[in-house]
C-alpha cells in the first residue's frame, strides 16, 4: 500500500488537492468568482478530452470544438423538449462519441494522414457553424426547441438532480458536478492509459507500423481514443450550457478549436494536468485583459503561444517536472555530480 | 506431410512498369534458417512487405502453415505469427525499452507473465543497462537489439530480419550473427543481409534474389561457387 502511494504520489497529490478545493471553494469565494471557477473546470474536462487523443493518441484534432459544439447542442434540444436534463445529458454525451467514431472510422480505416485529419475535423466543425449560423427565424427548429441562428438559444434549462427535474442545481451545485465531473475525467484517464488499450494506444501514437507488425489494430485503437476524446468534449459542452443557460454557434467556431490547443500547448501535450492548468490559466488571463483596454487580449494570447512554441515546445509541465525539479535536487548534491546526461541533446524530440 | 511453414506460390508485385517482383514460388520449413541475398533492387524488401501484408501482390498467393493469408492485414498476419524486424529500427522512440518489449509480450500474455517475458529477453539480449532508457536516446546498435526483444516477446513463429547487424561495429556483428543461431533454436528465420562474411558465419540454406526473381537456392558453397551469383552480386564485391 505505502509503495503504491509513493509510486503514484503525483496523483494522490492531485486528488487531494481537487477535493479539498471541491469542498472549499464555495464557502471561500463569492458567487461571481464561484462561476468563473465553474467555468474552468468545465474547459478543464474540454482540455482533457483533446489532450487525451493528441497527447496520448497522436491525433490532431483541429476541429475539436465540433464535439464540444454538438454536445452544447443536443443537451439544449434535448432539454428544451424532455425538461429532465438526465436523459438530454447522455444524449449530449452519446452523440458526439457517435459523430467521433463515424468520422474516426472513414478517417483511421482509409489511413489517411495526419495533416488530412486536421483538415476534416476542421471542415467538420466549420460546417456545423455555418449551418447552425443560418438557422434563424421560426422556421427552424427542432421539437419546441427553436436553434434560433446566429442569435443562438436562451434560457436552456440547467441541470437537475437526476430524475427530479424540480431539483434544479444552483450555482454551488454547479460548482461542485463540474468539480467531481472534472475529477473524474482526469482519474479516469489516468485509468485507461494504465491499461494495456492506454499503453497500445502512447505506443500507436510513437510507431503506428510496429504496432500493427505485434498483432494489434491500430485503427481500431485510435477509433475508441476518438470516440472517447468526442464523448468528454460533448459532456463539457453539456456542462457549458446548463452553467451559461445560453449556447450560440460560437461554440463550433474555429477560435473555440485553436482555444483548445492552445491550452495543451501551454500547459503540455502529452501530460493530463498541464492542459488542465493551461486552460484555467489562459482562460483567467484572457478575462483578465479583457477588463482593461489597453492591449487587445488576442494579441496578448498570440504572443504567449508563440513564446512557448519557440522556447518551451513541449509545453509547462514538462518544463517543470523534467527540468525545474532535477535542477532543484541537483543543487542538494555536490557540484560536481551536477552536470546530467539530461543536459545532452537528445535525439528524436523534436 | 505438414504444410512448409511459409510458401509463395507465382508471387508477383509491380509498381507501376516496375516489376519489383516476379513469379516468386518460394517455400520455408519449420526449424530452418534461410539467408535472402541480391543486389540493391532486387526485390527482397519488397519480398518482405509481401510476406507481413504491408503491402498486397499484384498476383500469387502467400501461405503461412497451409492458411492462405494473401488478403489479410498487417495485423492479422502478425496475430498469425509472422514477426519482423525491419531494416530502419522500427521501434517506439519516446517509450522505454521495458515499455517497447511489454506492448510485445502483452499482445499474448497478461499481468505477471507479460512482465517475465519481458525479463527474459533483457536478459538474452543484455538489454538491463538502458532497460528504462528511452529507445530514442540509444545508440543504432543497441536500438537493433531492442527491435530485436521486441520481435522476440511477440514470440512469432516465423521470423523475419531485413539486414539485422547494418550499421553495427565488428564486435557488434560477431554478438548478432551468435544471437541469430540461439534464436534459430526456437524460431525459424529469414535474413535478408548483405555483409558476406556475416552471411558466411550463420547461413546454411542460402537464396539469391535477382531483379525480382529467385536466381537460385542453394547451401552456402554451392551458391558461393555459383558463376551467375557470382557475375550479379558476388563479383562486385571480390573485384573491389
Amino acid at each position: 500500500m505505502r509503495t503504491l502511494l509513493r509510486a503514484n504520489w503525483q496523483l494522490v497529490a492531485v486528488g487531494i488537492v481537487g477535493v479539498a478545493l471541491s469542498i472549499a471553494l464555495p464557502f471561500l469565494l463569492d458567487a461571481f468568482a464561484l462561476l468563473q471557477i465553474t467555468l474552468y473546470a468545465i474547459f478543464g474536462i474540454l482540455a482533457l478530452s483533446l489532450a487525451f487523443i493528441w497527447g496520448y493518441g497522436g491525433i490532431l484534432c483541429f476541429g475539436h470544438s465540433a464535439f464540444f459544439g454538438l454536445g452544447a447542442y443536443a443537451y439544449a434540444v434535448a432539454v428544451i423538449n424532455i425538461g429532465e436534463s438526465t436523459g438530454p445529458a447522455l444524449i449530449a454525451i452519446a452523440l458526439p462519441a457517435a459523430l467521433a467514431a463515424a468520422l474516426g472510422y472513414f478517417m483511421f480505416y482509409a489511413r489517411i494522414s495526419d495533416v488530412y485529419v486536421g483538415v476534416i475535423t476542421l471542415t467538420v466543425t466549420l460546417i456545423f457553424y455555418n449551418v447552425i449560423n443560418s438557422t434563424a427565424g421560426p422556421k427552424y427548429h427542432i421539437g419546441d426547441a427553436l436553434l434560433g441562428g446566429f442569435n443562438g438559444m436562451p434560457n436552456v434549462p440547467t441541470l437537475n438532480i437526476p430524475f427530479l427535474p424540480d431539483e434544479t442545481l444552483e450555482p454551488t451545485g454547479m460548482f461542485v458536478l463540474s468539480a467531481i465531473a472534472l475529477l473524474l475525467t482526469y482519474f479516469g484517464l489516468h485509468a485507461v492509459l494504465r491499461t494495456r488499450f492506454g499503453r497500445v494506444l502512447v505506443a500507436v501514437r510513437e510507431n503506428e507500423q510496429r504496432v500493427e507488425f505485434l498483432g494489434y489494430d491500430a485503427r481500431l485503437h485510435k477509433l475508441i481514443a476518438f470516440s472517447i476524446g468526442g464523448a468528454l468534449a460533448g459532456l463539457a459542452g453539456c456542462l457549458f450550457v446548463a452553467w451559461g443557460n445560453y449556447v450560440s454557434p460560437t461554440v463550433f467556431s474555429v477560435v473555440q478549436s485553436a482555444q483548445i490547443i492552445i491550452w495543451i500547448m501551454v500547459g503540455g501535450a502529452g501530460t493530463l494536468l498541464g492542459p488542465v492548468l493551461g486552460s484555467g490559466a489562459i482562460s483567467w488571463l484572457t478575462v483578465a485583459i479583457g477588463t482593461q483596454q489597453l492591449v487587445n487580449a488576442n494579441v496578448v494570447l498570440g504572443a504567449i503561444l508563440l513564446i512557448f512554441v519557440l522556447a518551451v515546445p513541449r509545453g509547462a509541465a514538462p518544463m517543470v517536472t523534467e527540468r525545474l525539479v532535477p535542477w532543484l535536487l541537483s543543487l542538494r548534491r555536490p557540484a560536481a555530480d551536477r552536470a546530467s546526461p539530461r543536459d545532452l541533446p537528445q535525439e528524436g524530440r523534436a | 506431410m505438414s504444410p512448409p511453414l511459409i510458401e509463395t506460390r507465382g508471387l508477383s508485385k509491380h509498381f507501376g512498369g516496375v516489376q519489383a517482383v516476379r513469379d516468386v514460388n518460394f517455400s520455408l520449413d519449420e526449424g530452418e534458417l534461410r539467408c535472402l541475398i541480391g543486389p540493391n533492387g532486387a526485390g527482397k524488401s519488397t519480398f518482405f512487405k509481401l510476406l507481413t501484408g504491408q503491402i498486397k501482390p499484384s498476383s500469387g498467393t502467400v501461405l503461412f502453415r497451409g492458411t492462405d493469408i494473401t488478403h489479410l492485414q498487417a495485423h492479422e498476419i502478425a496475430r498469425l505469427g509472422i514477426g519482423i524486424k525491419t531494416q530502419v529500427p522500427s521501434v517506439f522512440n519516446g517509450l522505454s525499452v521495458r515499455e517497447n518489449l511489454w506492448i510485445a509480450a502483452a499482445r499474448r500474455k497478461r499481468g505477471k507473465a507479460a512482465n517475465h517475458e519481458v525479463d527474459a529477453n533483457v536478459e538474452r539480449l543484455s538489454l538491463g543497462r538502458f532497460v528504462d532508457k528511452p529507445v530514442g536516446q540509444l545508440a543504432h546498435g543497441q536500438r537493433q537489439w531492442v527491435e530485436l526483444g521486441v520481435v522476440l516477446c511477440a514470440d512469432p513463429g516465423l521470423i523475419l530480419l531485413d539486414e539485422p547487424a547494418a550499421g553495427m561495429t565488428e564486435e557488434e556483428r560477431g554478438r548478432t550473427a551468435e544471437l541469430i543461431r540461439t534464436i534459430n533454436r526456437e524460431h525459424p528465420m529469414i535474413v535478408v543481409e548483405h555483409d558476406m562474411s556475416f552471411i558466411r558465419t550463420i547461413a546454411r540454406k542460402i537464396t539469391v534474389f535477382d531483379r525480382g526473381s529467385i536466381l537460385m537456392e542453394g547451401d552456402v558453397a554451392q551458391v558461393f561457387g555459383n558463376q551467375a551469383v557470382r557475375d550479379v552480386y558476388l563479383g562486385k564485391q571480390v573485384a573491389a
